[in-house]
């Protein structure tokens, strides 16, 4: 393992350990606050931890404890780091800020902007080497951003939230650019973005209160979340439960059949899992109660036309008993999101169109029943039994 | 009743010695127009309110006074208030030339004491003078050494051997003038360390011993104390410093402002003046 | 600068060409008393030369020690944090409140021959009363603040990121403070060494209860001024009007230097453009 790292910095309440293997990206996820930019100013020698110890490539570049400590200056520990703005040096043109580190690091003048216009190259800018920082866009700055955390050779580059101040328009292209020299180097990627963790990550690390909640493979954290906030980094529902008798049985009542969702006849009965499913595989219809007082409606809960959900016209029919799991819940929310609106129950969320929305007559305090696909959920044991970010079960 | 307007200066300001009864606001006022206009509204203001607040009829006067006589004029003040109750006398100290530059710019004085006669005479060219101008005390020099008389100082020979450190005032001004005019006499070339803008200026550097020496007058020596030792002069002797004072025609209380001049002059001035070192006219 | 004045209510407008009055009149008053058919004689004076030439030297030298010791002082004040530093922050810019004469005084009690440092300097064989050493040494204790503070208000708004980032791309302590800090606040420390400059050139009362008035040697151009005012006001005056020219020819070339980036991207020079939209 080139990095490993351990670290405790009491006044941040933060508690990290986690190694990283050559060439592997790990991204870390978390809300505000969580620690993400800590670990990364630990890592950078921007900040001293009342106790751990952390080595890249067999290096020390802490080590603190009881017998005393071994700091490593920020300057020899060959870790660059490209922040959320790109923080080049107004006072230098694109390519003395890409100097910088050759420069830094004794290069000759000549040889160093050779290697600083390589790397402007690489990135897509050759042409802003002579503007000053003042003149360039957002894109471009955090374009020749990365050039000088890469000319500076570094053994671990540190990206904290690279793309988050990019304009919409600008952000693929950078995602693109990053994907590509992430490729094969030692990288830690702070995110609040999903998609940066898919697309660079090959690992992930959630943190929530400067401690690690989740990690593991990218696809693996992000299709089988173990809490609530990871649940909603990938967008999933996430159902806390138990093992039961009849197969999965969540907090909010919601019953699965075990042997359908996954082959874990080695779980025993009682032990914790947790359930996973996408809002727009989950449908929503009127239930039974809720039809009496308009009488003999159109949408009455009996009435499979009146289940909806972006998937329902397809599988509507095939909704029955036998293959899929119903919960009747009350509609606690509902919220526009871009061409969806989410209507949240029973700690569910479920994305339904706004058409079917008003054809429902879908507020808050309606009783409902929601319905969901077996082969459209996972239902996967959580290794920590009272892990759980939600406590009330939603 | 004193009361007293600081001004924070950096450059020296006159300094106004209240002797009335004074509104609290036209104090305040007072405070500001001194410390912050141009002189010639600044005692314009005071002296109204002055005035005002007793209940004698022009018996207030407005006397400004030589910085070298800023003791011995406070004490003559309050003796002349005792002889006429109700009189109320307002003293404004400064540099004689500030003095006079106040004057002729019109600042409301009904009289004037300078500590030199040429001083009084830009007064007198300007016929601001009520009545010729009466000699009041005379001042001659002193040799100043700190108090433990370190450079063994004994004559004016000895603030002349090389490697002393001599402060005198600048020839500008008057004890600087006199101050060349006794090494003249004595046959001996100075050559000073520093020369200085005023006496306390030279007193500062002598009580503070960064100077040897310094020639100052006999009543500045006096009035410091134990801060400096006053060595004779004999060649000093000759070279009098007069002080003139004189009524001014400006004057809205011009009966007072005589009688404090023959109250200065009288036997009774003389005890105080002598008392702080100044010779007979 | 139209329409900002617009914005503003016209009794704000009017208190402030006020203020400005207040500040200009008395020096177009002092403009209006020179003599100046002898202005050039008056200025020209060997003691006017001697004492220009000494206010010239010592404050260039003053405004050199403050760079040389300013630029550290508001490194540590600005980039360390230690036990007592507000205390020490507070002390360092006294001499900005108190009055010049005071600080004259605390200077003859420390390097004064009986003062604290003035005994072993002595022995050195350093004399600093009545030297021209004093004269710098007074302007150098007024003017320190000055510098310090527009240089650690300067650093603090810049922050560390940048050196930061230096410092992750390999570069050294003094790298980084070379080719980063210092560039990055160097329009505060030219305006703070010409403030400093400006007032070393008007010191007056520490220069003159600490190093004495000589001409050529301690008596700089403000004392200058003093003496002459006893005797030739014409030449004060004259004397005056030279010293405002110089410190507003100083002043004035403080504030046309633009902090860095300061041309602009066509960015933020859309943005008052949007603004007078907005305003209409």
């Amino acid at each position: 393992m080139p990095l490993r790292f351990a670290a405790t910095l009491a006044q941040r309440r933060f508690d990290v350990r986690f190694e990283l293997a050559a060439g592997e990206t790990l991204a870390v996820l978390g809300p505000n606050g969580a620690g993400k930019s800590t670990l990364l100013a630990l890592l950078a020698g921007l900040l001293t931890p009342t106790w751990g110890r952390a080595e890249l490539d067999g290096a020390v570049l802490f080590d603190v404890g009881e017998r005393g400590s071994v700091l490593t200056e920020p300057r020899e520990r060959g870790i660059s780091l490209l922040a959320q703005e790109a923080l080049l040096f107004p006072h230098l043109s694109a390519l003395e800020n890409v100097a910088f580190g050759p420069r830094s690091r004794g290069v000759h003048r000549v040889s160093a902007r050779a290697t600083a216009l390589a790397w402007l190259d690489r990135v897509g800018v050759p042409e802003l080497a002579g503007r000053r920082p003042a003149q360039l866009s957002g894109g471009q700055a955090q374009r020749v951003a990365l050039a000088r955390a890469l000319a500076a050779d570094p053994a671990l580059l540190l990206l904290d939230e690279p793309l988050a101040a990019l304009d919409v328009g600008v952000a693929p292209a950078m995602r693109l650019l990053l994907r590509d020299v992430l490729r094969e180097r030692t990288a830690v990627i702070v995110t609040h973005d999903p998609l940066d963790a898919f697309l660079l990550a090959d690992r992930v690390l959630v943190l929530e209160d400067g401690r690690i909640v989740e990690s593991g493979a990218t696809a693996e954290v992000l299709t089988r979340p173990v809490t609530a906030f990871g649940a909603r980094l990938a967008g999933l529902n996430l159902v806390p439960g138990r093992r039961t008798r009849a197969g999965f049985t969540g907090r909010n009542g919601l019953e699965v059949p075990l042997a359908d969702a996954v082959p874990v006849g080695a779980v025993p009965v009682g032990a914790s899992m947790a359930l996973a499913v996408r809002p727009a595989a989950v449908g929503v219809s009127l239930s039974a109660r809720a039809a009496p007082e308009s009488g003999q409606g159109p949408h009455s809960g009996a009435d499979p036309d009146s289940e909806f959900g972006p998937g329902s016209a397809s599988h509507s029919a095939s909704h029955s008993t036998s293959d899929s799991a119903r919960l009747a819940a009350t509609i606690d929310d509902v919220e526009h999101r871009g061409d969806v609106v989410r209507v949240h129950a029973a700690g569910l969320a479920a994305d339904v169109a706004p058409a079917d929305v008003v054809a429902l007559g879908l507020v808050p305090g309606l009783p409902v029943v929601l319905t969901m696909r077996h082969s459209d959920v996972v239902v996967y044991p959580t290794p920590l039994p009272d892990q759980d970010a939600d406590p009330d079960g939603r | 009743m004193i009361r007293e307007s600081v001004c924070p200066a950096m450059w020296r300001r006159p300094m106004w010695r209240r002797r009335a009864v004074v509104l609290v606001p036209f104090a305040l006022m007072g405070v500001l127009t001194a410390c912050g206009s141009a002189d010639q509204t600044g005692p314009a203001s005071l002296s109204a309110p002055a005035s005002s607040g007793t209940d004698t009829d022009g018996g207030s006067i407005t006397v400004f006074a030589a910085a070298s006589l800023e003791e011995s004029f406070t004490e003559l003040a309050d003796r002349f208030e005792e002889t006429r109750p109700g009189t109320v006398v307002t003293l404004n100290v400064a540099g004689s030339s500030d003095l006079a530059t106040q004057i002729s710019e019109g600042a409301p004085a009904d009289v004037f004491a300078s500590a030199d006669e040429a001083t009084m005479e830009r007064i007198a060219a300007t016929d601001l003078l009520d009545g010729e101008p009466v000699t009041f005390a005379t001042n001659t020099l002193q040799l100043a050494v700190p108090p433990d008389n370190p450079a063994d100082i004994t004559s004016l020979a000895d603030a002349a051997r090389p490697g002393i450190r001599t402060v005198v005032c600048a020839a500008q001004v008057p004890c600087g003038a006199a101050a060349e005019r006794v090494a003249e006499a004595a046959g001996v070339e100075l050559s000073p360390v520093s020369e200085e803008s005023s006496v306390t200026d030279v007193l500062g550097k002598i009580s503070s011993g960064e100077a040897d020496a310094g020639l100052v007058y006999v009543t500045d020596v006096r009035a410091a104390g134990d801060a400096v030792e006053g060595i004779a002069v004999p060649e000093a002797a000759d070279v009098v410093n007069t002080y003139p004072i004189a009524a001014l025609t400006d004057s809205e209380a011009a009966e007072t402002a005589h009688a404090f001049v023959d109250f200065v002059t009288s036997a009774d001035g003389r005890t105080v003046l002598e008392a702080a070192g100044f010779g007979a006219p | 600068m139209e329409l900002t004045a617009a914005r503003l209510p016209r009794w704000i407008v009017a208190i402030a060409v006020l203020g400005g009055l207040f500040v200009v009149l008395p020096l177009v008053a002092m403009a209006l008393r020179v003599d100046w058919p002898q202005f050039i004689p008056l200025v020209t004076s060997e003691s006017a030369r001697s004492a220009l030439l000494l206010s010239l030297r010592t404050s260039l030298t003053a405004t050199a020690l403050c760079v040389l010791f300013g630029v550290p002082m508001a490194l540590v004040l600005a980039r360390t944090a230690f036990r007592g530093q507000r205390v020490l922050r507070s002390l360092v810019l006294l001499p900005l409140v108190l009055p010049p004469v005071v600080g004259g005084i605390a200077l003859l009690y420390t390097f004064g021959r009986r003062g604290l440092l003035g005994g072993t300097l002595e022995a050195l064989g350093i004399e600093i009363a009545f030297s021209t050493t004093a004269v710098v040494l007074s302007q150098a204790f007024v003017a320190l603040p000055f510098l310090v503070l527009s240089l650690e208000g300067a650093l603090r708004t810049v922050g560390t990121r940048y050196e930061a980032v230096g410092a992750t791309l390999g570069a050294s302590r003094w790298t980084v403070l070379r080719r980063i800090t210092v560039p990055l606040v160097l329009p505060a420390l030219i305006s703070g060494a010409v403030l400093s400059f400006a007032r070393a050139l008007g010191e007056f009362g520490a220069t003159l209860t600490f190093a004495g008035s000589l001409q050529g040697t301690t008596r700089t151009l403000p004392l200058e001024i003093y003496l002459q005012r006893e005797t030739d006001p014409d030449a004060a005056v004259a004397l005056s009007l030279i010293l405002v020219v110089v410190a507003i020819a100083v002043v004035g070339g403080a504030h046309r230097v633009r902090p860095i980036g300061g041309s602009g991207p066509p960015g933020t020079v859309a943005r008052p453009v949007r603004s007078t939209k907005d305003a209409r």
